[in-house]
């Protein structure tokens, strides 16, 4: 509604600063010819309002494979032994290519064209009807090849991201074959259940339960933290776990990539506005300052408990902040933003440090104590602080604004996060059992114990990561 | 002819570099290794998790010094490698056979 009406009065004051700088001996243009100038200025505005939205969606697009290579290789392959560094940031940059081909094959289509209410079809199949052209049910000014683009993204770091809890002990073959079957049978149902028209959880295209997840929350971060606790717990522990030493072999990588992910992260949610408008301000902000108050609240909890805040306290209480702000970014104020950010450092920092420790399972890089979390903490208080004055979303038939989240009344919103958080949990958790089972019939995940001892970089990849010696 | 072995805080190789000099003992052999002995190292905490740092990165230097620069060259490295604190090191004296050249191949005292 809102952009038709300023478009109309953006070509209305053109018109007629165009009329007023006619020379005055000019008579009055008749009215047929106005009507085909203001067509004329329409389209040009139209054009103008694309070449900005698709600008910053092209920028996001590569803000976002950012995130995953370098970034998130970068922060895993610091977390990780000198042995096995070759082999995360590997896994991270092949999903980059496979990833890719799956989404022009089926990927795409199975995630956004319209199918059922757990599942597309395959009407976009191979990249079908997919050109310069928008899709005006998700984004009416940017060509739909800048949004099939942007979305990719998403879909290569969600997998990546579960390759923090199987670092170190995961073969690469199973690695590349769990992806696959998880990109389809998880994140694809994920996606077009809270984004793809008529989804299950849609909160706009139709959806029976509207969720409100403005840039991954329950699709990404939940999906791949939850199926990251299951692969941890069916690969098994580390070796020596948790006897043995395990510290991060550099984390000067790790605050590199942190660094870039908090960057990156910027197109993540900000881009999800999926146009260079008001919103996309307000996500970026509410991106950035969630991720600062994370970063305070978990170097806060580190420094009571044990004494010292930590570098690698600071750079995982942001990614945690991010994370969480990630489903409510597009529709919260900067200050519900921060105060999500500071709940989120805060229990994640008590997941990766108590909980897991106390559960015993070996998430190796914390990808669920982080992800699943972080997610689950963000999806949920997504539902508190939701609010019209930010996103107004949803509409009463006569099109006036209604209340989103809990601060603005709708107390029937945490319901429907709480749906949405579930459907994306139990998704997870009995995909992740099932494909895992399937995958190590058929190539086997785990790596063998002298190649855990060796390293995986050698006995996988033939390479080790540092030649240092002279 | 003794070989004197000093482990040293690493921070410590320069002053100690320098006070050997000063006894006339210009060649000395350095290399990074790590241990510990009185000093039980510390605690290192990533994401919750203590980890023991029982080792320690030192230094070690080598010398060979003939029998009447021993006991120079040994209070040497002692003033100069010494903090007061525990963690300083160690200085052990051995006994040398022989020792040769390697560019002309004659035997060498020192």
């Amino acid at each position: 509604m809102k952009p038709a009406a300023g478009l109309a009065l953006l070509c209305v004051v053109l018109a007629v600063g165009a009329v007023q700088a006619q020379p005055p001996a000019a008579a009055p243009a008749p009215a047929a010819a106005m009507q085909t100038d203001l067509a004329k200025l329409d389209q040009r505005v139209t054009a103008a309002q694309s070449s900005a939205d698709n600008a910053w969606m092209l920028v996001s697009a590569a803000l976002v494979l950012m995130m995953t290579g370098p970034g998130l290789a970068l922060f895993y392959g610091g977390l990780v032994r000198q042995k096995n560094t070759l082999a995360i940031m590997m896994q991270s940059f092949s999903l980059m290519a496979i990833i890719t081909v799956l989404w022009a094959v089926v990927g795409y289509s199975l995630c956004f064209s319209e199918g059922t209410a757990i599942i597309g079809g395959f009407g976009h199949a191979l990249l079908r009807g997919v050109g310069v052209d928008p899709n005006a049910d998700y984004s009416a000014t940017i060509p739909q090849l800048t949004f099939m683009v942007y979305q990719l993204m998403f879909a290569i770091i969600t997998p990546a991201l579960i390759t923090g809890a199987t670092a170190e002990r995961m073969r690469f073959s199973g690695t590349v074959v769990f992806m696959v079957l998880w990109s389809l049978f998880v994140y694809a149902p994920l996606a077009h259940m809270v984004w793809g028209k008529g989804g299950l959880l849609n909160a706009t295209l139709g959806g029976r339960f509207p969720t409100l997840d403005f840039a991954g929350g329950t699709v990404v971060h939940i999906t791949s933290g939850v199926s990251a606790l299951v692969c941890a717990l069916y690969l098994g522990k580390r070796t020596g776990y948790p006897k043995e030493p395990m510290p991060p072999h550099s984390l000067v990588l790790s605050f590199i990539g942190a660094c870039l992910l908090w960057v990156g992260w910027f197109g993540f949610n900000a881009g999800s506005a999926l146009a260079s408008n008001g919103l996309a301000a307000s996500a970026f902000v509410a991106t950035h300052f969630a991720a600062a108050t994370a970063t305070i609240g978990w170097l806060a909890a580190e420094w009571m408990t044990r004494g010292r805040p930590s570098a690698l306290g600071a750079i995982s209480g942001a990614v945690a902040g991010l994370v969480a702000i990630t489903p409510a970014s597009g529709f919260v104020a900067p200050i519900p933003a921060m105060i999500i950010g500071l709940a989120a450092g805060i229990g994640c920092f008590v997941m990766v440090t108590i909980a897991k420790s106390r559960f015993g399972y070996d998430d190796a890089l914390d990808a669920f104590g982080v992800h699943g979390a972080g997610g689950t903490i963000g999806a949920l208080l997504t539902g508190v602080f939701a609010t019209q004055k930010v996103n107004p979303m949803f509409h009463d038939p006569q099109g006036r604004p209604l209340p989103v989240g809990l601060i603005d009344g709708n107390a029937s919103q945490i319901g429907n996060q709480l749906i949405g958080i579930a459907m994306a949990w139990a998704f997870a958790l009995v995909g992740s059992i099932v494909l895992l089972k399937i995958t190590d019939l058929v190539v086997g995940v785990r790596a063998s114990e002298e190649q855990e001892s060796e390293g995986l970089d050698l006995t996988e990849h033939g390479e080790e990561a540092y030649n240092l010696e002279m | 002819m003794k070989l004197i072995k000093a482990i040293v805080r690493p921070n410590k190789v320069d002053d100690v570099r320098d006070a050997l000099g000063r006894v006339s003992l210009p060649g000395m052999t350095v290399t990074e290794v790590r241990g510990h002995g009185k000093q039980k190292g510390h605690t290192a905490i990533y994401r919750g998790k203590e980890y023991d740092v029982s080792l320690l990165p030192k230094m070690q230097i080598e010398v060979v010094v003939p029998d009447n620069l021993v006991d120079d060259a040994v209070a040497a490295i002692i003033t100069a490698a010494r903090t007061g604190e525990i963690g300083d090191g160690r200085v052990f004296v051995i006994p040398v056979e022989q020792s040769y050249r390697i560019r002309t191949g004659e035997r060498s005292e020192v």
